[in-house]
């Protein structure tokens, strides 16, 4: 046992510090640091900076374009990518279709689709929950008929992350209505949202962004040749492709540049006539959240040199629903604190009145920000599997009830 | 990074897990409870036997050869049995002070006694007034011919009645709070003057509150350099936090099995218990409090060696919060997760509970560490 990082280890988070330093642009950048989400053009223009220099394909195998590193060296790179910070690549090409291609692509989607993916040239978003299947994903209802060489594809997905900005979108279908257990009718295929007979519609959630959408399929037509996988088997694919999700889903990085930008704005703002950052209070509710991140930063290297010592045996540990819950309860208290400290600035909206004003106030829109993060990330507990239902998880998994 | 044990730490493992399994099973302890020791001394030289009693020192001493992470595998196997054998005070406490502040000589004379099961120590440094605050000592030394004579007293001290010999406290120089100017001494419990009263804890183990009175000890029983006391208090204290964590883990194991076993066989409106959400979730809480709580000790496992002294002191203190915080959620937890049945003495769950309460208020409480890192947040 040794709990250390090995040389190599540091030397590679020294070479991603440094080139995330010397690459991430400076206006992507600087509107991260007030706390903004990045736009889609700064997702896109990032991730071809880093497939450039090979680094997009994360846990991909060499020959599709992946860097070959291993799962502790992903842990670094997120990490530190979040830190920065710099816009995450974008989870549904690079953690989601990707390996799922990779796994159980034909030859001809892999080269059509892998690519491109890498290079965000598609922008892929993820057609799994509906109106009555969210965590019960396998009620779905969408069907999709077999009609010669395609399939016609009828029904609603919701929920739908960034579906109004996605060139492609892979879609959980029923095919067989009539399998015996209900996950055997299921089909996975590969959506080109232009396609006639797409309709999204958007969500607006609580931030008042436009991140989720209403996907409507009105006799869709897919050609068969898009379906990944044996007809029938798309629920082998969606848990291969859940079980890959939450590898880096505690998200530290995000909580641990939270925290950092609350002691920022800590430091500027006063409270009872000194800086809210001398507060007694305030300081130990940031050194409890130090520790828990602490805590969550061993567990989360233990899951992932334990992945790496099995070699990635494919079966998700069920550590990794630790990680979902207690990463996503970090994120939320953290964006919390930073909401705190931006006390009365965290009720104004930063939107088109304030930005027509024209003056730089980076206190006022980092504040805002702040609260955006906090309504924002409500969902972490309730995307990628709600924490209730990773408790149902453990509660099979790992205590045998 | 990698969490693995080798061979040599497994083997050290099943072999105390074996022991533990043949001689430590909850009735057989409560005869252990009922010697004038309050534990066992057959045992004891069990352990001598084993290698146990040597596991951190190096083989020229009659050691293992072993460092933090071994002890961490003893302490875990101690904390799953709740041994009540003096192992902290003797081993952890007295060994680190040994090892980190002892002369060749006084290494040479004590470790292998130590390792052999022939001596006990006690760390009596903490006073009264102190509460947790380790500059808090009021316990005078002072020159008299050859040696030193002390004045004072020590509270709370971990099995100080079955210790032969105390590492003890005291100010040589400068005041209440001075970090400087406290010195440690190896105190034969024998020599007149020295008085102590021996009581029970609440978790069944031992401590004695030590009075000292015109106390003479020869100035070769000084430990480490006169008036630099401190940093050896503070190396001994991070020892007894990491092992003490290791210890919680263990003993937070044996609850959450035992409330897992519990919920399987427990019938209630004619189900299992463990059949509802309810409970289920609470046992996923427990489990997932738990192993962030094992990563804290590993971590507190992992700086007991580390050469830099702030960073050294500031991860313990973390691992000391989050230990202490997930001892105290899954020990409450076991309890109401057992209702009535947990709330009685013939049942285990409330003797690991009660040690756990213990450990989480050795060396420090998580609300007083929590304290000092907030101070430091930057």
């Amino acid at each position: 046992m040794d709990l250390r990082f090995t040389p190599d280890e540091t030397t590679f988070r020294e070479e991603v510090r440094a080139f995330i330093r010397d690459n991430l642009p400076i206006d992507i950048r600087d509107r991260m640091r007030l706390g903004h989400s990045p736009r889609k053009e700064d997702t896109v223009r990032w991730q071809r900076i880093l497939n450039q220099k090979g680094w997009a394909g994360l846990s991909w195998p060499k020959e599709w374009g992946g860097p070959g590193w291993s799962a502790i060296q992903k842990m670094i790179f997120l990490e530190e990518n979040q830190v920065a910070p710099a816009p995450e690549l974008s989870s549904f090409n690079i953690t989601m279709i990707g390996p799922v291609l990779i796994q159980f692509g034909t030859a001809e989607q892999k080269q059509r689709f892998l690519p491109r993916a890498a290079n965000l040239d598609d922008w892929w978003c993820q057609g799994f929950s509906e109106p009555g299947a969210g965590s019960d994903l396998a009620s779905l209802k969408t069907s999709a008929k077999r009609d010669g060489d395609s399939y016609v594809v009828n029904g609603q997905k919701i929920w739908t992350s960034t579906a109004h900005q996605a060139d492609w979108c892979f879609v959980l279908v029923r095919t067989n209505p009539n399998a015996a257990k209900r996950q055997e009718g299921i089909s996975f295929l590969l959506v080109d949202m232009k396609t006639p007979g797409i309709t999204v519609r958007p969500i607006i959630s609580i931030d008042g962004s436009h991140h989720l959408n209403e996907v409507f399929f009105d006799d869709v037509n897919v050609p068969v040749s898009m379906r990944v996988f044996e007809e029938n088997k798309g629920w082998d694919v969606a848990k291969f492709l859940l079980g890959n999700e939450r590898t880096g889903i505690a998200r530290l990085g995000k909580s641990k540049e939270r925290v950092k930008a609350a002691k920022a704005m800590a430091r500027e703002v006063n409270a009872n006539g000194r800086p809210l950052i001398q507060d007694a209070t305030f300081r130990q509710r940031v050194a409890q959240l130090e520790i828990d991140m602490q805590a969550l930063e061993i567990t989360q290297y233990r899951v992932v040199s334990a992945y790496d010592k099995a070699k990635g045996s494919g079966r998700p540990d069920p550590l990794s629903s630790v990680l979902k819950v207690k990463g996503t309860e970090l994120l939320q208290a953290t964006t919390e604190l930073a909401m705190d400290v931006a006390g009365p600035l965290s009720m104004p909206v930063w939107a088109e009145e304030l930005e027509a004003m024209n003056e730089p106030d980076d206190m006022l829109e980092a504040a805002s920000a702040s609260t955006g993060s906090y309504l924002f990330l409500r969902a972490a507990s309730i995307y990628g599997g709600t924490n209730e239902i990773q408790k149902n998880i453990l509660t099979k998994a790992v205590l045998g009830l | 990074m990698d969490f693995e044990l080798v061979d040599d730490q497994r083997l050290l493992q099943d072999s105390i897990t074996r022991l533990l399994g043949d001689r430590y099973a909850f009735e057989q302890r409560k005869n252990y409870l009922k010697t004038p020791e309050g534990f066992s001394p057959a045992l004891w030289s069990q352990y001598a036997e084993l290698g146990l009693l040597g596991v951190p020192f190096a083989e020229e001493y009659g050691g293992f050869g072993g460092g933090a992470q071994e002890i961490m595998l003893v302490m875990q196997a101690f904390g799953r049995a709740l041994i009540l054998e003096p192992y902290l005070a003797t081993v952890v406490l007295g060994g680190t002070a040994l090892q980190v502040a002892g002369s060749n000589a006084q290494k040479a004379e004590l470790l292998p006694a130590i390792a052999e099961g022939r001596l006990k120590l006690a760390f009596a440094h903490s006073e009264r007034q102190a509460r947790y605050d380790l500059t808090d000592v009021v316990t005078t030394a002072k020159r008299s011919g050859g040696g030193w004579v002390l004045d004072g007293a020590k509270s709370v001290v971990t099995h100080g009645d079955a210790a032969d010999r105390l590492v003890l406290s005291a100010r040589t120089s400068g005041d209440r709070y001075d970090a400087d100017g406290i010195t440690l001494f190896l105190v034969d419990t024998t020599t007149p003057g020295l008085a102590r009263r021996g009581y029970a804890t609440r978790d069944e183990q031992r401590a004695a509150d030590v009075a000292l009175s015109n106390v003479t000890v020869a100035d070769a029983d000084v430990l480490g350099e006169v008036g630099k006391g401190l940093a050896i208090v503070q190396r001994i204290v991070e020892a007894g936090i990491a092992a003490t964590a290791a210890e919680a883990i263990g003993a937070m194991e044996a609850m959450h099995s035992m409330t897992l076993e519990y919920s399987k066989t427990r019938e209630q409106f004619g189900k299992p218990i463990g059949s509802y959400q309810v409970v289920q979730h609470r046992l996923a809480d427990m489990f997932m409090t738990m192993e962030q709580g094992r990563s804290m000790a590993m971590l507190a496992t992992m700086m007991v060696e580390h050469p830099e002294a702030d960073e050294r002191a500031r991860k313990i203190a973390m691992a000391k919060v989050g230990v202490g915080q997930a001892a105290r959620y899954v020990s409450q937890s076991a309890i109401q997760m057992h209702g009535g049945i947990g709330m009685t003495e013939e049942y285990a769950v409330g003797h690991y509970f009660r040690r756990c309460m213990v450990i989480e208020r050795l060396f420090g409480d998580p609300a007083y560490y929590l304290q000092r890192l907030a101070e430091d947040v930057e």
